[in-house]
Formats: structure tokens, C-alpha cells, sequence
């Protein structure tokens, strides 16, 4: 790894907001007796409606899986970046789940929801660019320089 | 491993710090708000139990009078759906995952009773009753029924028969009156369709017939037992809006089956139908299809917007409020959209007045229009919307609330209290998104509770109360109440003025 300081330095910056904002996403939602994702997962949308709706939502036993693995998985993936600990696994993890946040309410032309979005979006969301600038951090890791994987998994080599 | 390596790998330790620091200082700014808002309210977070049905239940024996749209949703609701219905549902849930008819009806508790006779003087509908009354499996057209009970020509031979205890009237708003007094003559327990009567004269008669042979009524207003007006009557009683001086509620529907141009059964001719029956103590009518049908057009059968949905916003409220009879009531209105030859209006407006208690309600109702406008309580300190779920909001004016507002604790554009069924706790910072939902009633709980049919836990309200005692919550001194109150509404419209209750010869004047 050979970026020049500013480079890893917003790389490290954007690892650690990123993470920051799924630390608290996973908290707020562990503390909220009544939360539960069934009412987004209802509102899907999309060619994988069927699946959130039904295959998820419909299932009460699913659900029960569903919310504890959201929850847990915010929390461990906000931490996971935040520290730089177990950092690819994390990464690949919140790529993954904003997808799937993504896909089950894609902002495309003729969709609609009941969910009040915050923004107005044509294709690319919020969801998306977090998803993205996720896959930026994955490429660009700096985990082993700035991050517990340094002390569990030794420095990065630089390349020569 | 090397200091600096050391350090290079904890650089992000101190944000972790931050983070919990932030964490706690909004978790305590939000539990300050919470808890300050709970303590003001002091409204309980109790739900209504749910008792199962015990085996060692007595049997209660029914008989089915009345076999048309609503006749068909009360048996279901009592256990008992045609197999052509519950085809349907199966379908229904072949195509459509969402579509929970059949397993909600599945999961529907079994309260031992059993249909011993069937009356609907439409051959069809009356077969139809009887196939459903033997339907106890609860099977499609390829399952297996058991014997099927007695079908009878009248309501009087079915009401003369010893092996019935309890009847379940839906008959069309002129015969409501007539058989619910015919059966508790006979001492048969009644659970009749809302309103409770036709005319000013029957609703003594029913009051008297009913306690003078101590049976048990319940008058069908389900919405009884909806779980939001329970709460929404402890909310109202704690003062939590205030003083109440103007209620509004509304109906709004727009298409024709919800104008009652209900469809005409093919069956239906002179030969299925026995005319000279339905028409009773109606003013006598060559035979007619639409009347037949669509008999809630005309006042001949009918009680119009009154009788059909009127009686659902007023009981709600009087079930909250302890309303009583008003003192004055007027109307007014027109059939302004649907001139199909009706003589019952699609517009009307009724104001009912209750000085004693310092308070107007305010009826509004259209048959061609969906703008949905609700029910609100407006109250001095704060006001309600009152749909699936409860939602209170504090008033800018409000006195009681005015310190809270000054310090930002009570936010006059958030709710200071929603309640959705399943849901409970006071939650008056909570995201946009969950308001959202709960505001349409959306947010059922999949984990904690069931969702259940009001109108079981209505029937079932008025069997554990042949069984055990207990009341129904729409007896018969709040359905005279009901059945006086849509009459004043109505005669107020018909007569051009406003009509007054006299309480103490208890007569409208």
C-alpha cells in the first residue's frame, strides 16, 4: 500500500463515517422495543418484491431471523469499520446489505412507495452511494495501516 | 510488535469513545422527552386480554335469520362460511401470498356452537345458510359437511323451535325490529345488525321485550371491540385533550356497492323469493329485483345514511364519550349523485347537540367522493385522530401543555401519543417513517398479536355473556340509544327542522 498521507487519510475517514452510520442505525434499532422491518419490507417494490414481501415479511419465523441479523450485522459491520477489524468480511457484508436495502426499494421511474423518502432520487439513492463509497473502501482497504487487522494480522506489505 | 504499530492500530479507539458519548447524550435527551411526556399523559400501557374458548364451554344452539351480505360475514365470523366461499379464499391464496382470508378464518377460534336452523326467504341464500351452518369442518366444495339444519319458511317457526337458544338477525333495517322482539318473546338471546330499529314505536317495544324476558342482546356495532377506541375512551377520560366541545365524523365512500347498488342474484325471481315476507310492515310494492337487493335505497325497508352508517361513528363515539340521546339533532342533505330512483339521500349532514355536556357532533357523509376525513376530537389542549390507531397531537393553545411547549419538551407538530394496536409504548420520537404507518394503521405486529375479526370478539362477547352473565358492551339500554339517535337524524332530514329529545317522557318532540 503506498498512498500518499491525504490519501489514506480520507480513505480512513470514510471507512470510519461509514461505519459510524451503521454502529448507530444497528444501536437505534436494538433499543427500539418495537422496532421490527416488517413495514419496510412490505413497502418493497421492484422485481424482488415477491421475495421481500413474501419469502421475508410474510413468514413471522423469517422475520425473527431477518430483524436479529439486520440488527446485528449494522452493528458489528459500523464497529468492524470503525476499528479496522475484520475489516474485507465487513465491507462485503454492508456492500451486501445495502443492496439488498436498495434493491427492495429501487428509486426507479414508475415505483412507488409509502414510505416518504427524505430526498428525490432517479435511480441512484443514498443507498447506492453508501453502497458504493462501501466498494471504494473494499478496494482502497486500509485496515492494516490504520486498523486492529494491523495488530491481528500484521502491517500491510508495501508493494514495491 | 512495535509502539508505533501499536498506535497505528487503536487511531480509531478514540472515535468509538465519541461515538458512546453521543450515543448516551441523545439517548438521555430522548428519554428526558419521553419520560416528561409519559408522566403529563399518564396513560397506561395496558392492552385487553385475550381469553381462549374453553372445551367445557356449554353449547349454545343458533339459528341463522337473514342469509345476504352481511348474513354471510356473521356466520363466517361465528365459525361458519359457505364452501364456496372458503374456495374463494384458497384461491385467493394460490394467486396471492398476501391474501390471508383463509388462514386467518383457520386460525378464528372455535366457539362451540352449533347452527340448528336457517331462515332467509331467498331459496338460494337460504341453501346457501344451510350448507354453511354445516360447514363446522370448515372445508371447500370437496369436503365433507355435516347434516344440514333445518331450513325454515319463517322466522316465526324457526324462533317456535325448542332446539334453538339464540338467534343472529340480519335481515333487511325493517325486520330488525319485528323478529328481535318475536325472539326474545320466545326467549331466545338476540344478536341483531345495527340499527337496532325502523321506527321511533319498535325501539320501545324491543327495550321492553328484551327485559321483560331477560335475554341477552347484542346490537352488532363490532367496532366495540376495536382495540384503538378501548384506548382512545381511557386517553379521553384522563383529560389528556381537555375539554371537548366538537367531534367530528365523516363517511366517505365512491363506488356503487358502497352506494348499496349491490349486485342481483341470478337465481332471484318470484318463484325464489318470498315477496309478501320481506315486505312485512313496508308499505305494499309489486315485486322488484332492485328492491329486493338494494332495498337500503328506500326508506320503505331502509334507514339510509342514519340507520347504515351514521349508527357506526355515533356508537363509537358514545362508546368513548358516554354521549346518551342528544338533546337536538337536524339534517340535512339530498341524493345528489346517485338519482337511480333512491329516495334515500347520498349527502347528508347531521349535527347533534349535547348542552349538558357542553358539546356538538358533527356528522358529514358522501357517497361519491373517497376523500377520507376521519374522526376528530377537538379538545381545548390537544386533539385526536382516531382511526386503526390513535394519534394525539398537543393544541398550540392549549394552557395545560404551554409550559412543555415553551421548553421544546411537547412539539405541537409531533404527535405527544400514537397508539397502534400491538404497539405500546408512547412514542412521541419516533421516525417519520413509523408515524407514517401507524397514522394508516399499517403497523400490525406479525410477533405479539393476532390479528382478529372485530365481529367475532362481538358475537363472542355476547355468547360468553349467555354463558357466564357477563354484559355485552352494546346492550340493549346503548342500542336504544343508538336506534333513538338515527331516528332523530332521520326525522330531522325527512321533516326540514330540528327534532329535540324530551328525557323525561323519553319521546322525540
Amino acid at each position: 500500500m503506498n498512498y500518499s498521507f491525504s490519501q489514506k487519510f480520507w480513505l480512513v475517514a470514510l471507512r470510519i463515517a461509514i461505519g459510524w452510520h451503521f454502529l448507530y442505525e444497528g444501536l437505534a434499532k436494538v433499543t427500539n422495543a418495537n422496532w421490527s422491518s416488517v413495514g419496510y419490507l412490505l413497502d418493497s417494490e421492484g422485481f424482488l418484491k415477491d421475495f421481500f414481501v413474501n419469502t421475508l415479511a410474510g413468514n413471522p419465523n423469517m422475520l425473527q431471523v431477518i430483524d436479529f441479523l439486520n440488527i446485528w450485522g449494522l452493528i458489528l459491520i459500523g464497529l468492524g469499520l470503525i476499528l479496522g477489524s475484520f475489516e474485507r468480511i465487513a465491507t462485503i457484508s454492508g456492500i451486501l446489505l445495502l443492496a439488498l436495502y436498495y434493491l427492495s426499494h429501487p428509486p426507479f421511474v414508475e415505483l412507488k412507495y409509502a414510505v416518504p423518502s427524505e430526498g428525490s432520487y432517479l435511480v441512484v439513492n443514498k443507498m447506492l452511494i453508501e453502497m458504493i463509497a462501501l466498494a471504494v473502501v473494499f478496494v482502497f482497504p486500509t485496515n492494516r495501516e490504520f486498523g486492529l487487522d494491523r495488530f491481528i494480522f500484521g502491517p500491510a506489505k508495501i508493494k514495491k | 510488535m512495535e509502539r508505533r504499530d501499536l498506535l497505528k492500530s487503536l487511531v480509531s479507539l478514540p472515535i468509538v469513545g465519541a461515538f458512546g458519548f453521543e450515543w448516551f447524550r441523545k439517548r438521555h435527551h430522548e428519554q428526558y422527552l419521553t419520560e416528561n411526556i409519559r408522566n403529563e399523559l399518564n396513560i397506561s400501557t395496558e392492552t385487553p386480554e385475550y381469553k381462549p374458548v374453553s372445551k367445557d364451554d356449554k353449547l349454545i344452539r343458533i339459528g341463522l335469520i337473514g342469509y345476504g351480505i352481511r348474513g354471510k360475514d356473521l356466520a363466517k365470523a361465528a365459525g361458519f362460511a359457505h364452501p364456496t366461499m372458503i374456495d374463494d379464499w384458497k384461491k385467493g391464496a394460490l394467486e396471492n401470498k398476501d391474501d390471508k382470508r383463509f388462514q386467518d378464518f383457520l386460525e378464528q377460534d372455535s366457539l362451540n356452537i352449533q347452527i340448528t336452523g336457517v331462515c332467509d326467504i331467498f331459496d338460494t341464500y337460504s341453501r346457501m345458510a344451510q350448507e354453511a351452518g354445516a360447514n363446522a369442518l370448515r372445508q371447500g366444495t370437496d369436503g365433507k359437511l355435516n347434516q344440514l339444519p333445518k331450513r325454515y319458511l319463517t322466522h316465526q317457526e324457526l324462533l317456535a323451535s325448542p332446539d334453538i337458544d339464540a338467534v343472529i338477525i340480519a335481515a333487511p333495517d325493517h325486520w330488525h325490529g319485528p323478529i328481535s322482539i318475536a325472539a326474545a318473546k320466545a326467549g331466545k338471546h338476540v344478536y341483531c345488525e345495527k340499527p337496532m330499529t325502523w321506527t321511533v314505536e319498535e325501539t320501545y317495544e324491543v327495550r321492553k321485550a328484551v327485559k321483560e324476558n331477560n335475554v341477552v342482546f347484542q346490537l352488532g356495532h363490532q367496532g366495540r371491540q376495536n382495540e384503538s377506541y378501548l384506548k382512545a375512551k381511557e386517553i379521553i377520560a384522563k383529560g389528556v385533550l381537555g375539554k371537548v366541545n366538537l367531534i367530528e365524523v365523516t363517511t366517505n365512500r365512491n363506488d356503487p356497492n358502497g352506494a348499496w347498488v349491490y349486485p342481483i342474484h341470478p337465481d332471484a325471481s318470484p318463484q325464489t323469493i318470498d315477496w309478501n315476507q320481506f315486505i312485512g310492515q313496508a308499505p305494499p310494492h309489486e315485486f322488484s329485483l332492485e328492491r329486493f337487493f338494494r332495498w337500503r335505497c328506500w326508506w320503505d325497508y331502509s334507514t339510509g345514511l342514519s340507520g347504515d352508517l351514521l349508527t357506526h361513528e355515533y356508537d363509537a363515539m358514545n362508546q368513548i364519550f358516554g354521549l346518551g340521546i342528544p338533546h337536538s339533532a337536524a339534517s340535512s342533505g339530498g341524493i345528489y349523485y346517485f338519482k337511480d330512483g333512491r329516495t334515500v339521500p347520498d349527502v347528508l349532514q347531521t349535527v347533534f347537540e349535547y348542552p349538558d355536556q357542553d358539546l356538538s357532533l358533527v356528522y358529514s357523509a358522501t357517497l361519491a367522493s373517497n376523500l377520507s376525513r376521519g374522526r376528530k376530537i377537538m379538545g381545548h389542549d390537544a386533539y385526536m385522530e382516531l382511526d386503526n390507531s390513535v394519534t394525539v397531537y398537543a393544541d398550540r393553545g392549549s394552557t395545560r401543555y404551554k409550559e412543555k411547549m415553551d421548553n421544546g419538551i411537547i412539539d405541537p407538530e409531533l404527535p405527544i401519543y400514537t397508539y397502534t394496536p400491538g404497539i405500546k409504548n408512547v412514542d412521541a420520537i419516533t421516525s417519520p417513517t413509523s408515524q407514517y404507518f401507524a397514522g394508516r394503521g399499517l403497523m400490525y405486529s406479525y410477533r405479539s398479536g393476532r390479528r382478529i375479526d372485530t365481529t367475532h370478539l362481538h358475537i363472542r362477547e355476547w355468547l360468553d355473556a349467555i354463558r357466564y352473565g357477563t354484559k355485552t358492551s352494546c346492550n340493549i339500554d346503548v342500542a336504544f340509544q343508538e336506534a333513538m339517535t338515527a331516528h332523530m337524524g332521520t326525522k330531522a332530514y325527512k321533516e326540514n327542522r330540528h327534532v329535540y329529545w324530551d328525557p323525561v317522557k323519553e319521546m322525540i318532540v
